[in-house]
């Protein structure tokens, strides 16, 4: 054991080097084969490594799951504007910690990531955006950034190959909304931290008004294995439409949580029971969260059949998002666990639009008082009305992340709901989230 | 040109509109107006209120309608019940920390929160929670804060950000706790646009203290007019009630002021109000005790008079204040009586106040809206700039002397002592009107019809707004009526008759008439047709 857990079922790729300290060490990283993906990858076209990253068919790992070599082709290839590459890493999801994980244990393999993916897009510049309260990754990072300069691996005429890419590690300043793309585009151009309005998207007006891509940490420290072994060697994993490996977060009430990496289309109830050592002190499962606290909750019966896969978390109605799971057993109160996630959103939803500003404050209210034990029926139906007013009619999906948690566990949940409707008094008084 | 317009269909409508045109513009043009907060014609469109999504056929979600925009084919639901529960839902928010407190808020009977929520909104809302309380905040100028009843679409920080230019305004915090704030001590003062946040606040959060408490806005009466302040010539609405002006609001001209006029404009209306004013004409025997008489007397009285003149020469001092009509018949009437010289003064500042985000608009040099029309009807401008002095040689003038709304304010009571027939029309009585022979009470501009030629020589019409005191009539009637005793010809009934008589007479009005100038004016030197 070494690494808070780790587990023969794993499958290191870009978590190779969690635990060990001289892995972010740019000499013990070359040592390692490191760079050797970015020395390949500007020995050919930039329209050529798209197209290997295309054939991998690596996706996002940010949450949405977009394929990443067909966002790199969204770029424009002959116009006169710089282009830039934002590395978002500004972690927030509740229940996600893989990509401070990859910063703090891995940096460089971060920044050659974000070498790869600049050369490829045609970009001068990359920014990382990382998380502002990652105060040891934000170091660490630094530390490796200036270290990479000093190596000739970013800066002016990289390996001597002429190609220059700047490398610059922006602290964030606190805001979750500023791990929306958009937002995290103002923030970084010194505005609010608001989404923006899309069309247009980042490939013809991003950041500081110019063509960018955004890509996670976490897809960009495949990017540099990808190159180096090639597309067919990434598809080895997962399966035909989610290629590759995937970082689980795993938290909550399982005796051995952490971060694993483990091919995708692994199955839940294998990674629960087997990876991460079953639930703790012997109690049954309740519910799961898969995708960080933006997607809807599972209850024990779907996690049985769900494959941790884009396509298999759909099939039984949520999403794979950021692949945090988070467990929770059978003492979990689920109505304080939402309310504790709406409690979040009404506190980090950005007050743009007015669904999201005011549904998510309500939603928390509405959940508080049922917690409290002042609820009614009446309140339910008014959650499930009101909350579907939220999806789909805003400027990004925070407020749809509202709306996912507290539709779900009514809909599978709601006789908890109705426990606490019907109590004479709370048994427990609320907590603050 | 064909090719620049998309053809879309809009609630059952087929619509033609130019290539970029927003839905909410396309379905403005077959009168549907989608409700909307955030979006206004004149600031950037951050599409955050939501209220105005509209259904696309096609479309995966609803579209905001002030930012998508037409796309052959389309076919577009603005009030399918798919919409029409969007604006409910969204209305139910803004309504769950809206005090409601209608009932003494200004906005009341023109609040697009009102009105919306009345048309489309839940007959019972659900909210049963506290409500969130940000209380009052001055922010300085004439603008008054009432957090509590804001709506959050951020137009009054847009305004001050893209408009005016001088950001003094922003969203503080996030979430629902955003609230609207000046930046620590630093407020609207000293800024000389800020009346218009006032205007495109949807709701009553922002609230002019000039006007606040004065009237419930279905009391007033609004009468579309043009700011006399300055030569700009700013399309204003002038709202009354009990014959007073309660406030000046700009109406849209997107050639002369867009929506916006500045605050100089907005608070310079107190003197139409002023109820020291000439009821009755007056005829001076001795130059010193007065009677009043009836126009009839009045006038027969000035006409004996001038005909025992021989010889008469005319010095006339006018007012950039007067309406074209006014100054057109002062100057027949001058013709009528032997002719002679009419000058005019008025006041100009040091500097253009441009408003830098529609630099089209400024508060201009010259004080007075008509100081064009004056010129271009071959008037002189004397005095200097606080618009004093150059009247020596009216004052001491022997022959017949008129003046026309000018108050002569800087000039003695000797003012005409030597002229043989001293003619005295205002609104107001004056120290200098000792020696009139005849004091004729006129109207202002609030009280006649009439047009102003604003600084690029654009002719606007204005309207009456309140009824004249006592006896005071146009002046353009009273010198019309003047004029045709003396020439013999067929006094003007109408200031539209007049203006196409002086239209037709002088070439720069280049033939324009009252419908080719309609609400929005046309310009005098590009001639007739150019009206909208």
């Amino acid at each position: 054991m070494a690494y808070p857990y780790v587990s023969d079922k794993e499958v290191s790729v870009v978590s190779k080097g969690f635990g060990d300290p001289l892995q972010r060490r740019i000499d013990t990283y070359v040592e390692r084969g490191g760079y050797g993906a970015l020395k390949k990858a500007l020995g050919m076209g930039p329209d050529d490594v798209t197209e290997i990253v295309k054939d991998s068919g690596l996706r996002g790992r940010g949450g949405a799951g977009f394929p990443t070599g067909v966002k790199w082709s969204f770029m424009p290839k002959d116009n006169a504007k710089p282009h830039y590459l934002l590395c978002n890493a500004d972690e927030s999801e509740p229940g996600t910690f893989k990509d401070r994980e990859l910063m703090r244990w891995n940096p460089h393999q971060v920044i050659e990531g974000c070498l790869i993916g600049a050369y490829a897009i045609r970009a001068k510049h990359v920014y990382i955006y990382c998380r502002g309260e990652f105060f040891e990754a934000n170091q660490i990072l630094a530390r490796a950034v200036e270290d990479a300069y000093a190596k000739g691996y970013c800066g002016k005429d990289i390996l001597g190959s002429g190609h220059d890419i700047d490398v610059t590690v922006h602290q964030g300043a606190g805001a979750y909304i500023c791990g929306e793309e958009t937002g995290l585009m103002n923030s970084l151009e010194g505005q609010r931290g608001q989404p923006r309005v899309k069309p247009p998207f980042p490939a013809a007006v991003g950041a500081f008004g110019m063509p960018s891509t955004i890509n996670n940490v976490e897809t960009l420290c495949a990017v540099p294995h990808i190159v180096e072994h090639g597309g067919a060697w990434y598809r080895q994993w997962g399966t035909e439409k989610s290629p590759g490996t995937k970082l689980f977060c795993v938290s909550g009430h399982v005796n051995r949580p952490g971060n694993y990496e483990l091919p995708l289309g692994f199955p839940l109830s294998e990674l629960i029971e087997d990876v991460c050592g079953g639930i703790r002190d012997g109690n049954a499962l309740k519910a799961v969260i898969p995708g960080g606290s933006s997607v809807p909750i599972i209850n024990a019966e779907e996690v049985a059949r769900c494959s941790l896969d884009y396509e298999g978390c759909v099939e039984v109605g949520t999403m794979l998002g950021c692949a945090s799971v988070i467990v929770m057993d059978d003492t979990t109160n689920i109505v304080k666990q939402v309310r504790r996630m709406a409690d979040f959103y009404a506190h980090e939803s950005c007050g743009q639009c007015t669904p999201c500003r005011e549904g998510s404050a309500w939603t928390a209210q509405i959940l508080r008082r049922i917690e409290n034990g002042s609820g009614t029926e009446a309140d339910l139906d008014t959650l499930m009305e009101m909350t579907q007013q939220m999806v789909g009619t805003t400027i990004c999906v925070l407020s749809d992340s509202v709306a996912a948690p507290v539709q779900s566990s009514i809909n599978k949940f709601r006789d908890e709901y109705m426990a606490l409707i019907h109590a004479e008094s709370s048994a427990e008084p609320a907590g603050v989230a | 040109m064909a090719d620049d317009l998309v053809t879309l269909t809009i609630d059952g409508h087929e619509v033609s509109v130019p290539k970029g045109t927003t839905l909410l513009e396309a379905a403005k043009t077959i009168g549907e107006q989608v409700p909307h907060y955030c979006y206004h014609p004149g600031l950037s469109s951050p599409a955050m209120c939501r209220l105005c999504l509209v259904e696309v056929e096609g479309a995966p979600k609803p579209m905001p309608s002030c930012v998508t925009t037409v796309m052959e084919g389309q076919v577009v639901r603005t009030m399918s019940e798919e919409a029409k529960g969007h604006r409910e839902g969204v209305l139910e928010f803004y309504l769950l920390n809206h005090p409601l407190d209608c009932p003494i808020c200004d906005m009341s009977g023109e609040c697009d929160l009102q009105d919306y929520v009345h048309l489309e909104g839940r007959k019972q809302g659900r909210g049963v929670e506290p409500k969130r309380v940000f209380g009052r905040d001055d922010f300085g100028g004439d603008v008054l804060f009432y957090g509590d009843r804001c709506v959050m679409c951020t137009r009054c920080v847009r305004f001050m950000s893209e408009v005016e230019q001088d950001e003094r305004l922003t969203v503080v915090e996030r979430g629902n706790r955003s609230v609207i704030d000046t930046f620590f001590t630093e407020g609207l003062e000293g800024t000389n646009w800020h009346g218009n946040i006032v205007d495109i606040c949807p709701v009553g959060a922002l609230v002019s203290k000039d006007f606040l408490y004065k009237a419930r806005a279905w009391d007033l009466d609004h009468t579309p007019s043009v700011c006399a302040s300055c030569s700009q010539g700013c399309n204003v609405m002038l709202h009354t009630r009990d014959n007073l002006v309660h406030r000046v609001k700009p109406r849209e001209n997107l050639e002369v002021n867009g929506w916006w006029m500045c605050d100089h404009g907005r608070m310079d209306y107190e003197w139409i109000n002023d109820g020291n004013r000439l009821e009755a004409p007056l005829i001076s025997e001795d130059g010193v005790s007065r009677r009043a008489v009836g126009w009839k007397d009045a006038l027969g009285e000035l006409l004996g008079r001038a005909e025992e003149l021989e010889a008469a020469s005319v010095r006339a001092v006018a007012s950039a204040r007067a309406s074209n009509e006014d100054l057109g018949a002062l100057a027949e009437l001058v013709g009528a009586l032997g002719g002679g010289e009419t000058v005019f003064r008025s006041p100009r500042a040091q500097e253009e106040l441009v408003l830098k985000g529609f630099p089209k608009l400024a508060r201009r040099k010259d004080l007075a809206p008509n100081v064009k029309g004056a010129e271009l009807l071959g008037m002189r401008r004397v005095g200097d700039d606080a618009g004093a002095g150059g009247l020596d040689s009216v004052a001491e003038h022997g022959s017949i002397v008129i003046v026309l709304g000018d108050v002569l304010a800087d000039q003695g009571e000797d003012f005409g002592a030597g002229a043989d027939l001293y003619v005295y029309l205002g609104t107001h009585d004056s120290p200098a009107a000792k020696h009139a022979d005849i004091v004729l009470p006129v109207t202002s501009h609030a009280e006649q019809e009439g047009t102003f030629t604003n600084h690029e020589g654009r002719v606007q019409r204005f309207w009456p707004a309140l009824q004249p005191p006592g006896m005071a009539r146009p002046a353009w009637l009273i010198l019309g009526a003047l004029d045709a005793e003396l020439t013999g010809e067929g006094a003007p009934e109408t200031a539209a008759e007049l203006f196409g008589k002086l239209s037709d007479a002088v070439p720069a009005f280049g033939g324009l008439t009252y419908p080719d100038l309609g609400t929005q004016g046309a310009s005098a030197k590009v001639g007739a047709g150019a009206g909208s």
